[in-house]
């Protein structure tokens, strides 16, 4: 290995801890935090040391690449070009140009399976935000028990989706359902709630809450970033816990929540599991989400054109409604504290 | 998008506090204290929030082990008055658990090891070795997080059928020989705090960077390298879709797919105790593993750095 001016190179080293470790050494590059872009980069010739580094560099993510290209860009392309063919899967596929997307925006299932997921989505991601984040300051309590508070709030996180599908089926029995009893008390009529249009989403959107632990572990994460001393310096200022939550933690907490919004949004767009065993899309449609028509269409109907379309709808969607979300984070995510 | 978030936030995945002394026990995570009053009725309100989410685990519990009359019963009981643990050996005889089980465990055992041996390498390559253009590229990596999986879905099983791989576990396995998108981030983030001299020190000392990366780094990323290991087990364990579509004959298949066995037409009848007590089972190793890893599972995910 180039020994002396691997040191020579790298005078910071030593500089560890934090994300300075990071900085390229030699100055081509662009700063650390990628928020900035990538400017001022030079372009001058590498020396023979990057060269060889470059090398290294590349031969240690081949891995990488390959599955990026196999795995992502590949699919990808692959989807764009079949979503415009008749395709079965067994004859070769057939151009019909845009004819699957004229189809997709012309069925009716498509608009109830966009209206369940939405739903979902509008009543689900809110909530489950609040839910993660009240999760996570009991996780982040000063109390003896708190590591009871952190395992047993984090443990139904670990339930797998069709095992919880399967409690939840045991819960909501209109015969001997725990779930029914209990809202009996408050007068409710004894229901199927699963069988009931009304209800089916409902049951769904509750039992993705026992999962909020998962989120929460992200909050918890960004909750012990917040330096003590703000606070200390909020109550010499004589600010009572609720300015304080909402004043210090919630805007120091924005880029976690931005984080924790992002994935439950592209979670919520593609619920699936929950609705194929408890109702398989039932009843009346009503669990009928978007990802479930489309794994009909495709593995069940056998249009994998036209749910080749559906997918490629579903990635532009979720690409717009993340940039939508960026867009808007950009007004109330601050990063000034939180990432010092 | 929101990559700028991510960045920031697992910078700060870095560089948690330590935990605080036990002296400050009995104050709030802002500091202030709290009245003994105040103490008790939040308490009290944790323990019904506790109790919430306690309460499916429990109730799969106690319905794994009810007789099918006492399950029947209105309203239902909430402790077993007769203990029937006959319900556990008939739900792994009413279905081929245990191959079901052994199918499960081989999948996940491998997709376990070439995570971590893939993800490890690559990860390598883009916090231990300075390269140019290497931020530009690890941008990429994380643009590949908010890729929808569907939109991939249908190209990768039609690639799949192609190579003749449909009903065999390849489909399920092969791309965790591919690292990429979390893990690889999650393992990066880590790796960047590995003291520079270090590395330096063992180049010096004329050691190639695979013996720095197994011999030297390895060894110190091995909290964010369990973390990652336990999140491969419990999400390959779990997954739903990929056996769904991939396997088709019984003896292959996954017990996520096998306990599809329960879900008969007619609700009515469901031998929801058995289903109760095949859900344990299939509960019960993520449960031994979550214990015997809890240190990594919630302190070591805020990966605390070298101490």
């Amino acid at each position: 290995m180039s020994t002396s001016d691997a040191i020579a190179a790298n005078p910071r080293a030593g500089g560890a801890g934090t994300g300075h470790a990071d900085r390229p050494t030699a100055g081509t590059e662009a700063p650390p935090p990628l928020r900035r872009g990538d400017s001022g980069s030079g372009k001058r010739r590498l020396t023979p040391r990057e060269k060889k580094n470059l090398r290294t560099g590349l031969l240690f993510i081949s891995p990488w690449i390959i599955g990026v290209a196999v795995f992502v860009i590949y699919p990808l392309v692959y989807s764009f070009a079949i979503s415009l063919t008749q395709y079965s899967g067994m004859q070769a596929p057939t151009f019909i140009g845009m004819k699957n997307y004229i189809a997709a925006f012309a069925d009716p299932m498509v608009h109830t399976s966009v209206g369940n997921t939405v739903y979902y989505m509008v009543l689900a991601v809110p909530i489950g935000l609040v839910v993660a984040l009240l999760l996570a300051l009991a996780m982040n309590r000063n109390v003896r028990e708190v590591a009871i508070y952190r395992t047993l709030l984090y443990l139904p996180s670990l339930i797998p989706m069709f095992a919880m599908s399967f409690i939840f089926i045991v819960f909501v029995n209109p015969q001997f359902g725990i779930v029914n009893q209990f809202l009996g008390l408050f007068g409710m009529p004894d229901t199927n709630l699963l069988g009931d249009p009304r209800y089916a989403k409902i049951v769904m959107i509750v039992m993705a809450q026992l999962g909020a632990g998962n989120a929460a572990l992200i909050y918890l994460a960004g909750l012990r970033n917040i330096p003590e001393t703000l606070y200390e310096a909020a109550r010499i200022d004589g600010a009572g816990r609720m300015r304080q939550f909402f004043s210090i933690t919630v805007p120091l907490l924005t880029p976690t929540i931005l984080f924790n919004l992002i994935t439950g949004v592209s979670g919520a767009m593609m619920v699936f599991t929950e609705a194929f065993i408890m109702t398989n899309g039932g009843p009346d449609n009503a669990t009928l989400f978007y990802m479930l028509y489309l794994y009909r269409n495709a593995f069940s109907y056998g249009q994998l054109g036209f749910a080749s379309a559906l997918a490629v709808l579903l990635f532009l969607f979720g690409m717009v409604l993340a940039g939508l979300i960026y867009w808007l984070s950009r007004r109330f995510v601050n990063y000034d504290v939180s990432a010092g | 998008m929101a990559i700028t978030t991510l960045e920031t936030e697992t910078k700060n995945l870095g560089q948690s506090t330590p935990l605080k002394s036990r002296s400050d026990y009995g104050r709030n995570a802002d500091g202030s204290r709290q009245g003994p009053v105040g103490q008790w009725v939040s308490r009290f309100v944790m323990l019904i929030v506790l109790i919430l989410f306690s309460l499916p685990l429990y109730w799969m519990f106690i319905s794994a082990l009810k007789t099918p009359e006492e399950l029947a019963q209105f309203p239902p009981t909430l402790f077993p008055h007769e203990f029937r643990w006959q319900n556990f050996v008939d739900a792994v005889t009413v279905m081929p658990f245990w191959t079901f089980f052994r199918n499960s465990a081989i999948i996940t055992i491998c997709v376990v090891v070439f995570s971590v041996i893939s993800n490890f390498i690559v990860a390598y390559g883009f916090a231990c070795i300075d390269w140019p253009g290497r931020n530009k590229v690890f941008f990429i990596v994380l643009a590949t997080l908010f890729l929808p999986f569907p939109v991939t879905l249908i190209p990768m099983f039609d690639m799949w059928a192609g190579l003749g791989f449909v009903n065999t576990w390849v489909p399920l396995i092969a791309p965790a020989l591919f690292a990429g998108g979390f893990f690889t981030f999650l393992l990066r983030q880590f790796m960047l705090q590995t003291p520079r001299d270090m590395l330096d020190a063992a180049r010096v000392d004329g050691a190639s960077e695979w013996s720095i990366a197994w011999r030297i780094v390895f060894p110190t990323a091995r909290p964010a390298v369990t973390v990652i290991a336990i999140f491969a087990a419990v999400g390959t364990w779990n997954d739903f879709m990929g056996p769904l579509i991939y396997l088709q004959d019984t003896n292959k298949q996954t017990l996520s797919i096998g306990m599809q066995v329960f879900r008969s037409v007619n609700s009515q009848d469901i031998q929801f105790n058995l289903l109760m007590a095949a859900s344990f089972l299939v509960l019960l190793p993520l449960v031994i593993l979550f214990f015997m890893f809890q240190r990594y599972f919630i302190s070591g995910i805020t990966l605390g750095g070298f101490k």
